[in-house]
């Protein structure tokens, strides 16, 4: 151990003498003795046994034993109290972290003032411990998985951002109040995450047949296969075998039975989608004129948004980007999500309410077509083509509900020249630097960049 | 005079902490999110050293890094890669690639002031 984590340590066993005479001057007040009386008793002066009661002199040995006589408990019950545990825990992530030099010698004073901060601290030393642990173990498979590969990525860097916002919490003494505040928000979101991913990962790594706890989403997961053969599905094209043959091509990569009710609706479209529109009559269609969803709709008497869709599972010319493809549903919730160069789509969430997406679900029945870029794109500015419709389609005393569809395609791409400058648009707040913008939702991360 | 980092990095949190522990150290700090246009904004933005996640949206920090040593403008600029604990074969490739510096995740704060002043000579 390091001469910093012996110290750690020692200070923790100081704190912990320190506790013993606070526990002394509890049980004698609650006892009703005086200070004078309980020194006498035990054969010291009263100033002495003050000096121990206020934890300025360490104790042990015979006159711990007497003392303890004296107010009727057991030894124990004086040297460890409810909260020893705790401070053991504390110590521990003390020592473990020995270069952050935590206070040791005000840890009784911590977990006093703030149990709740104390216990949090413990919990996430132990849940860290248990993940460093599982990632020690895993590393020889991670070289040949990369999927579990990227999920280890994901969840060490949660527990990369907890760490080291936990650190600034500690250490930095002149922390103002906003930044205190949004801190510990980061801390209690990447918490709350983590644990929800490491029992996913517990669940994946169980191999349990039965779980439905995956690495992902039911929606992560299938975008994740659709990303691997580039939302192309071969099987359901022509001459393809079908809807069975693509699920269990599918199955694998499917982690759940969720995601496998996913994929089926998602074929199912597909499908319908590639008979109106079939790959080689469409391929030669957009050799002519483009990636232009009213050709193609206007082409093969199919609606925009099917022509979107189809556009978007044409497979790339090779070294061309793919159109990228974002479905929403009426609360804006984003369904897919197919990114593209320059056209950068969260994660998690929603995305810019700049999208053309977003304008569509607005203005159910207008098709929109409007250039736009993001911030650090680089002046690659995309072409997004956005329209509402009304799922399932319209019949009579039903409840409806919206789709919103977008393409976004690739200036270089695009047949005919930009119709309009390009609208700056962001993929969400959190990412935007566009400090005047006013429809943000949060505070970036990226303040100042751009 | 402040040295330039420019963070390319993902994890909205870990690049919240970041930005503060090294513009309370001096910094002039930048970040970008997105892999396919990030040696774009390298070139545009000249920092004088990058942290370069291995895992970023759209591209990975693979073939980032070997743009950036293609490119004479970056051949020579220090690049600190992100990897996971574990993943020998990350640090094998960067290493081939022409990386300047590694950190694994997780990492320790005083750890990236540490490196990075390292790299930039301060």
């Amino acid at each position: 151990m390091s001469q910093a984590g012996l110290a750690a340590r020692a200070a923790g066993r100081a704190s912990r003498n320190a506790l013993t005479g606070t526990r002394i001057r509890e049980r004698r007040t609650v006892m009703g003795i005086r200070q004078a009386d309980l020194a006498r008793t035990v054969g010291i002066s009263p100033s002495y046994l003050n000096l121990i009661e206020h934890n300025r002199r360490r104790i042990g040995g015979k006159l711990l034993v007497d003392l303890a006589a004296a107010l009727g408990v057991d030894v124990s019950a004086l040297t460890h109290g409810a909260e020893s545990e705790l401070l053991d825990q504390l110590s521990e992530a003390a020592v473990a972290d020995a270069e952050i030099a935590a206070e040791m010698e005000r840890v009784e004073e911590f977990v006093g003032r703030f149990p709740g901060w104390a216990q949090l601290i413990a919990h996430q030393r132990r849940q860290m411990a248990r993940l460093q642990r599982q990632v020690d173990a895993m590393a020889d498979r991670l070289s040949h998985d990369p999927a579990l590969s990227g999920v280890l990525h994901d969840l060490l860097s949660k527990v990369t951002a907890i760490q080291s916002t936990a650190t600034i919490l500690a250490e930095t003494g002149d922390l103002d109040r906003e930044w205190q505040d949004k801190f510990i928000a980061n801390l209690s979101d990447d918490s709350r995450d983590l644990a929800a991913r490491s029992a996913s990962l517990v669940g994946y790594l169980d191999g349990s047949a039965d779980s439905e706890l995956t690495l992902a989403s039911p929606q992560e997961d299938l975008e994740a296969y659709l990303g691997r053969t580039g939302f192309h599905i071969a099987e359901l094209e022509e001459g393809g075998d079908g809807l069975d043959a693509a699920l269990e091509a599918a199955a694998p990569a499917l982690g759940s039975q969720a995601a496998h009710a996913l994929a089926a609706a998602h074929f199912r479209r597909y499908r319908a989608d590639a008979e109106r529109m079939p790959l080689r009559p469409l391929r030669a269609l957009v050799a002519e004129k483009g990636p232009d969803p009213a050709a193609v709709a206007s082409a093969f008497s199919a609606d925009l948004d099917a022509a979107m869709r189809r556009l978007a599972a044409i497979p790339p010319e090779p070294g061309a980007p793919a159109a990228g493809l974002v479905i929403c549903d009426g609360s804006g919730a984003l369904l897919l999500r197919k990114p593209t160069e320059g056209f950068l789509i969260p994660r998690f969430g929603t995305g810019c309410v700049y999208w053309p997406l977003y304008q569509a679900l607005g203005q159910p029945g207008r098709a929109i077509c409007e250039p736009v870029m993001q911030p650090g794109a680089a002046d690659r500015s995309c072409i997004a083509y956005a329209v509402c419709t009304p799922v399932p389609p319209l019949v009579f005393d039903t409840h409806q509900t919206l789709q919103a569809t977008m393409l976004v395609v690739p200036e270089t791409l695009a047949r005919d020249p930009a119709p309009a400058p390009p609208v700056d648009v962001g993929a969400s707040c959190s990412t935007c630097p566009a400090e005047a913008c006013a429809a943000r939702r949060e505070a970036s991360v990226l303040r100042g960049v751009f | 005079m402040h040295h330039h980092v420019l963070l390319l990095e993902d994890e909205p949190n870990i690049i919240e902490a970041i930005r503060f522990i090294l513009s309370r150290d001096g910094w002039q700090v930048s970040c970008h999110s997105d892999g396919a246009t990030a040696v774009d904004t390298v070139t545009r933005l000249e920092p004088d050293v990058v942290v370069l996640d291995v895992m970023l949206p759209n591209r990975n920090g693979f073939d980032i890094l070997r743009d950036l040593r293609a490119q004479r403008a970056t051949a020579s600029l220090p690049v600190l890669m992100l990897t996971a604990k574990g993943q020998a074969k990350d640090r094998e490739r960067a290493e081939d690639l022409g990386v300047s510096a590694f950190m694994t995740k997780p990492f320790a704060n005083a750890e990236v002031i540490e490196r990075l002043r390292s790299l930039v000579g301060a």
